[in-house]
């Protein structure tokens, strides 16, 4: 019995992970290459959702809202960088943390005033809609474990992308220094673009996925937002070696401490306390874990810059 | 970034003689008088009109003027971004509600405890924060505001998630009903000026100096023998327990105390407030804070799709004054 428990968190635990690092892989990209701070990467993720959920609700397939809202996330992506992130490369952390909370509020009500304040219901495709029975005794979502495939190919590709081919060097060569990446030739305006576009489109892939399993609504890119910065921290900014493995630990910490510590609890306190406290306990388990790394290892567990 | 050019250390130094350098911050006696007169007035004139409404809104607009002031200090003119300043407000009003519940009604008694309860948290958290730099130094203190916040939300006794209700408003005695909202706009302005004045007379002293130096060159300062984690910690310290001060006053104003007065979406409105008046301007927190609530007052008053128009208004100011809008003032009038 716990040890199919066990293993049924832990899978949980690595779907929320690799969604967390599809969010963390673009805000670590521009956080490292572009020393900026993203505070409206949430809004893409939210507006990827949402651009996901209604094709897919107008369409009636899942998969085509899921291919079209990508491509338009990353368009999205790509127009906001030229507009307006551009302009604050060159400002200094604090303007940049104004402007993109600008951004923030302004697309928060730009999808209120298109979509409404109500969530929007999105139902999992029909072929994933049912549970598949791993071992005996344990049955677990298709869906979720669809999402974990997802997110591993995702991860892979991405990893494949940086360490295997000319764009990644280019990347990697911004990550470690982008004054000499410049000398050496690397067009990063065109590639600080398309890195932009990439983070849109894996917020949007991130978002669609999720779009079944929690509500798509306003202010959903937030609360994620938060998590994410903590996961680029831990992992190292800049890294998208870090991210993975620092979204991964933040996704199994957070679902181990939402299971296991009211258990635990229960066990030590009795049951009023474990109902209690359990949930927010595990919530400061994560922030516990980042001030830890912050204070040992400032530079993160992985970190890019050497 | 060289956002600040004007205030180069090698040109400070040189001033070693007792005159008004580069690390003063002046308060021109006749604008100050006139923003006071304004502000006395001001219920008077609400009242005299129709709105006294806005009695409250003036009252919660000023004790945000004092938070946003109480950042200010660390964050424009100590240069520690500290992304977890209302976790102190929410202490120093959780401090007033705790209190009250158990029957602790004065003012002198509960606010004072907000203040110290601000100030040690502050203390404890900035002990451990300020042994690092930068951008980590941005995400540790997030990471202590955000343990606070679940604390709050486990605390079950104290409402939990739901927040917890004030009986009324602190007693103070001195023949002052608090609940009539003049007489605690009164009290609000007085603290606001007491705390301004403060802060003023802070940034002009020794420590001040010594504070702002650090903004500008942290190794020349530790070079020089300052004892700079030192003075930090002071400074971060007190900026924490008037943050609580505030904390005690925004519980007192809204009659309602609950966690999410210390997400981090608040910390970050409070840096808005400061980035938006001007970092490391004496006004620049009171500034940031007035034109902020005011945007929001007057375009939520319109549509509901206020946000919008405040997301626009924010967008202009960091494309058009890079340096907040009372960089903006300096300009024009040639100082």
């Amino acid at each position: 019995m716990t040890g199919l428990l066990v293993l049924e968190q832990s899978l949980n635990g690595l779907q929320f992970g690799l969604m967390l690092f599809l969010l963390a892989a673009g805000l670590t990209l521009v956080f490292g290459i572009m020393d900026m701070i993203n505070l409206a990467h949430g809004s893409l993720y939210m507006i990827g959702a949402y651009l996901v959920a209604s094709i897919a609700l107008a369409s009636g397939s899942f998969w085509l809202g899921l291919g079209l809202g990508v491509l338009a996330a990353a368009v999205l992506g790509a127009l906001l960088e030229l507009t307006v992130l551009r302009r604050l490369y060159a400002r200094d952390h604090l303007s940049q943390v104004l402007g993109t909370f600008a951004i923030l509020l302004i697309s928060n009500e730009l999808v209120r005033m298109v979509w409404g304040a109500q969530p929007l219901e999105l139902n999992p495709p029909a072929a994933l809609a049912g549970p598949v029975e791993l071992l005996p005794g344990l049955s677990y979502p298709a869906y979720r474990l669809f999402i974990i495939g997802v997110g591993l190919a995702v991860a892979l590709l991405l990893y494949v992308l940086v360490t295997r081919t000319r764009y990644g060097m280019q990347v990697r060569a911004g990550a470690s220094n982008r004054e000499m990446a410049l000398a050496m030739g690397v067009d990063v305006r065109k590639l600080f673009t398309a890195v932009f576009a990439l983070g849109a489109a894996l917020c949007a892939v991130a978002g669609g996925l999720l779009g079944p399993l929690l509500a798509v609504q306003v202010g959903m890119g937030e609360s994620i937002l938060i998590l994410a910065f903590v996961v680029i921290v831990i992992g190292g900014i800049g890294s998208i070696r870090g991210a993975l493995l620092g979204a991964l630990l933040v996704g199994v910490v957070d679902t181990a401490g939402r299971t296991l510590l009211p258990l635990l609890f229960d066990w030590l306190l009795g049951p009023e306390a474990a109902a209690n406290a359990g949930p927010a306990v595990s919530s400061i388990l994560i922030y516990l874990l980042m001030a830890a790394v912050l204070f040992f290892r400032p530079q993160g567990l992985f970190p890019a810059h050497g | 970034m060289a956002d600040r050019p004007d205030h180069s250390l090698p040109q400070a130094a040189q001033a070693i003689q007792p005159r008004p350098g580069l690390l003063d911050h002046h308060l021109p006696v006749l604008p100050a008088l006139l923003l006071l007169a304004v502000l006395l007035l001001l219920p008077t004139l609400a009242e005299a009109t129709g709105h006294g409404f806005y009695v409250g809104v003036a009252s919660r607009i000023l004790i945000f003027a004092l938070a946003a002031s109480s950042l200010n200090l660390i964050l424009g003119f100590g240069g520690m971004v500290s992304f977890g300043h209302a976790a102190f407000v929410g202490v120093g009003a959780y401090a007033v509600g705790i209190l009250m519940q158990e029957g602790v009604v004065s003012a002198w008694l509960s606010w004072p405890v907000a203040v110290l309860a601000s100030g040690l948290f502050a203390l404890l958290i900035g002990a451990i924060s300020l042994r690092t730099k930068g951008v980590y130094f941005i995400m540790i203190t997030l990471a202590f505001a955000q343990m606070l916040y679940y604390l709050m939300i486990s605390l079950k006794a104290y409402g939990g998630d739901d927040g917890l209700s004030l009986a009324g408003r602190s007693s103070i005695g001195l023949g002052l009903d608090l609940s009539q909202d003049g007489s605690f706009y009164y009290l609000v302005l007085a603290l606001a000026v007491a705390v301004f004045a403060l802060l003023h007379r802070l940034l002009n002293s020794d420590l001040g100096h010594a504070l702002q130096a650090i903004r500008e060159n942290e190794p020349r300062m530790v070079a020089l023998g300052f004892p700079v984690y030192r003075i930090k910690l002071i400074v971060f310290t007190l900026a924490g327990a008037l943050a609580g001060l505030a904390g005690a006053l925004l519980a007192n104003q809204g009659g309602f105390v609950s966690p999410s007065m210390m997400q981090w979406s608040e910390s970050g409105m409070l840096m808005i407030m400061v980035i938006l008046g001007g970092v490391g301007r004496l006004y620049g927190g009171f500034v940031g804070a007035v034109v902020f609530l005011v945007l929001e007052e007057v375009l939520s008053s319109f549509t509901i799709h206020w946000q919008l128009g405040l997301g626009m208004a924010l967008l202009v100011v960091v494309l058009l004054a890079p340096n907040g809008l009372l960089s903006l003032w300096r300009k024009r009038g040639g100082a």
